[in-house]
């Protein structure tokens, strides 16, 4: 079946079409509207992945810090789309100027931090996020910038043509919530980020990236202008991270700095590396895992009212505990994630040699 | 003046807590290079377990003094953060010693989600409080109020430091962890059990941070599931700041750290004329880290590696 679908792939895309299409009224009507709405979160973490990607994969930029882009395009689509300002602006002004604003600084961090590598780079990146998300707290005073923790809420949904998808539709004797339309345009936006991400990696940048991931000293000989290529692997990334923001923003209608927590970008993270880093199906893969799994547990407090008759342990409670318990099996039994590049695989399978090669290579603070 | 003097007593107090939580960063980082993120979390079960002794003992025995009882949840906690640590390094960090750098942090991380949750599972959600069991006398001194709490604290940390530098400097067990630190290679060579070095280094930074657990809780009067992760992370920065790997430095860095962080959010409100208040203080630590790791990325105490970091 699948050897036959790999002979032809326009059968396959069609088919993958069709599907991608099809997926919220089959899961809506299957399995309720609510797994609409994880199927909206998961293409948005699949937004966030690549993204960061783009920084740790192919760059090898360790980025612990990462939610504070996708706040900034949050906080910068509330801002020029909602009551608190008086603006309201149609969503494709605010998405590229919020992808924008997000990658300036992705910038304004990465360029201080040119020097850094490995876990230094997380550290400050990590460092860096906290700060965002402290400031976003606390700008409700002296002027009302953020709405301090209550955070901001009324903002404007998309709107394409005069029809919003902030409401209901009841169409052919069916209704359809806001999170169906979501689900296609959040949907284009990831197909589009999955085909610039591809086309980056093997294109002379996403080379380059390689190179520097592999040994910045090496690369720079080769007359690879490291600075600008790490600065540019900061801003892409910080760009898909203000852009997913900007969506996120419209599709809940309410931000708040609790959005935005350090958990939420090792979350991202561990999605790239569970699914395999720098390989752009695994990160899909990964992010995909990540956000239904987590849905898929709440079903264990059922399950223990059907077997114990009460519920002895909160499934949210447990949610996290598994999500760790993950972690670490993953990392000891799978380290180069479920679906690891090419390159990766030789390097993971490599005799030790190589592997304490790459140990001294791959984020090492000592080159 | 007045609050001058206070808030720098203050952030003495605080830092050497953070010294004391830091040391188990760097000497772990000394060694194998990794970021233990789970130290935070160590610390914070160090002062889970000595509450719930505390509240046992005095259901059980009311009538023990106060100092008594703490002091057993402090002996209980500190094995009990031991054997912790172990199990941790035991499971989540060998295995991974030849894997690439990134697959231990992502396992530290991994450990530190566990490490809170299954906290949350067992001691609730709720803030817990550390009854009043201590003395509360007060001293004065040039305008600034010194509780005896305060006093103790920063002996007791003074004096782990001290303990610590002279096992590291003195002891055999010292020479063997300066020796894997250098290089684990030659040191197996020369005869120095590396992977029994490893634990003990895990297990003394434990130890050190169920004290610095109980001190915070006793400090502040509460217990909380997630209090071990800005603890960490300041603890680290404190780290980083005095010259990761370097224990003076951790030191060194946890002091300036307190004090930087105390003093900043007492004047902050008067430096910027208002425009930002004592609330920032959490943002002090990580722009101090920032700061330390463009400029001076080894540390105050850090000897400087060639296109290190």
């Amino acid at each position: 079946m699948l050897d036959s679908l790999r002979r032809r792939p326009r059968l396959a895309f069609a088919l993958l079409a069709v599907l991608l299409a099809a997926l919220p009224f089959i899961m809506g009507f299957g399995l309720g509207n609510s797994w609409v709405r994880v199927l909206d979160f998961v293409l948005l973490y699949v937004l966030l992945a690549i993204g960061l990607n783009i920084v740790v994969g192919y760059a090898g930029l360790l980025d612990l810090g990462y939610i504070a882009f996708y706040a900034l395009g949050a906080y910068l689509y509330a801002w020029l789309a909602s009551p608190h300002f008086g603006l309201h602006l149609p969503f494709w002004v605010v998405l590229p100027i919020g992808a924008a604003f997000a990658g300036l600084f992705g910038v304004l961090l990465g360029a201080p931090t040119l020097r850094l590598r490995g876990d230094y780079l997380a550290i400050v990146t990590l460092g860096f996020g906290e700060i965002i998300r402290i400031f976003m707290n606390n700008l409700n005073a002296p002027f009302n910038l953020t709405n301090g923790p209550q955070g901001m809420n009324l903002i404007d949904p998309v709107s394409v043509a005069g029809f919003s998808f902030g409401k209901t539709l009841h169409i052919f004797g069916l209704s359809l919530p806001p999170t169906y339309f979501y689900y296609y345009l959040f949907l284009a936006f990831t197909l589009l980020a999955i085909f610039i991400a591809l086309r980056l990696q093997d294109s002379r940048i996403g080379r380059a990236w390689a190179a520097i991931r592999e040994d910045e000293v090496a690369a720079a000989a080769m007359g690879i202008n490291t600075r600008n290529l790490k600065l540019l692997a900061f801003a892409m990334g910080a760009s898909f991270g203000g852009l997913a923001g900007g969506l996120f923003a419209a599709f809940q209608g309410f931000i708040s700095p609790e959005s935005f927590t350090l958990w939420e970008s090792i979350l991202v993270l561990c999605m790239i590396v569970l699914g395999g880093m720098g390989n752009i199906p695994g990160v899909i893969l990964g992010a995909v895992l990540l956000t239904m799994i987590p849905e898929a547990l709440r079903y264990i407090g059922d399950l223990q009212r059907a077997t114990l008759g009460h519920v002895v342990v909160d499934p949210s409670d447990l949610r996290m505990l598994l999500f760790g318990v993950a972690l670490v099996g993953m990392m000891l039994f799978r380290p180069a994630g479920l679906l690891p590049s090419r390159q990766r695989k030789r390097e993971f399978a490599a005799e030790d040699g190589v592997a304490e090669q790459e140990q001294a290579s791959l984020y090492d603070a000592k080159a | 003046m007045d609050i001058f003097l206070q808030q720098l007593v203050n952030g003495l107090v605080l830092g050497s807590i953070y010294a004391l939580v830091a040391l188990g960063y760097t000497m772990v980082y000394g060694i194998l290079e990794l970021i233990n993120f789970a130290h935070g979390e160590v610390t914070m079960i160090g002062a889970m377990v000595a509450l719930s002794v505390i509240g046992v003992l005095m259901g059980a025995a009311p009538d023990l003094p106060g100092v008594m009882v703490v002091l057993a949840g402090i002996l209980v906690a500190i094995p009990a953060c031991m054997a912790l640590a172990f199990g941790i390094e035991k499971v989540a960090y060998r295995p991974l010693r030849k894997a690439p750098r990134l697959a231990p942090l992502i396992t530290a991380i991994g450990v530190s989600i566990i490490l809170q949750n299954l906290a949350m599972l067992i001691w609730g959600r709720q803030y817990v409080s550390f009854p009043p069991l201590l003395p509360v006398a007060r001293f004065e001194f040039l305008g600034a109020h010194i509780s005896l709490l305060q006093i103790v604290i920063v002996v007791l940390a003074v004096t782990i430091m001290a303990g610590l530098w002279l096992l590291v400097e003195k002891s055999r067990l010292g020479r063997a962890m300066r020796a894997t630190a250098q290089s684990k290679e030659v040191a197996e060579l020369m005869g120095v059990n590396v992977d029994r070095v490893i634990s003990a280094t895990f297990i003394i930074g434990a130890a050190i941070a169920a004290i610095a657990g109980v001190m915070v809780s006793a400090y502040y009067g509460l217990a909380h599931y997630y209090m071990g992760f800005m603890l960490g992370l300041k603890a680290f920065s404190a780290a980083v700041l005095g010259g990761i790997g370097n224990i003076a430095g951790a030191m060194l860095g946890g002091l300036l750290l307190g004090v930087i962080e105390a003093l900043g959010a007492g004047y902050i409100g008067d430096i910027t004329g208002g425009f930002l208040g004592s609330h920032y203080q959490d943002v002090f630590a990580f722009f101090v880290l920032i700061l330390v790791l463009v400029f001076r990325p080894s540390g105050l105490l850090g000897e400087r590696v060639a296109n290190r970091a």
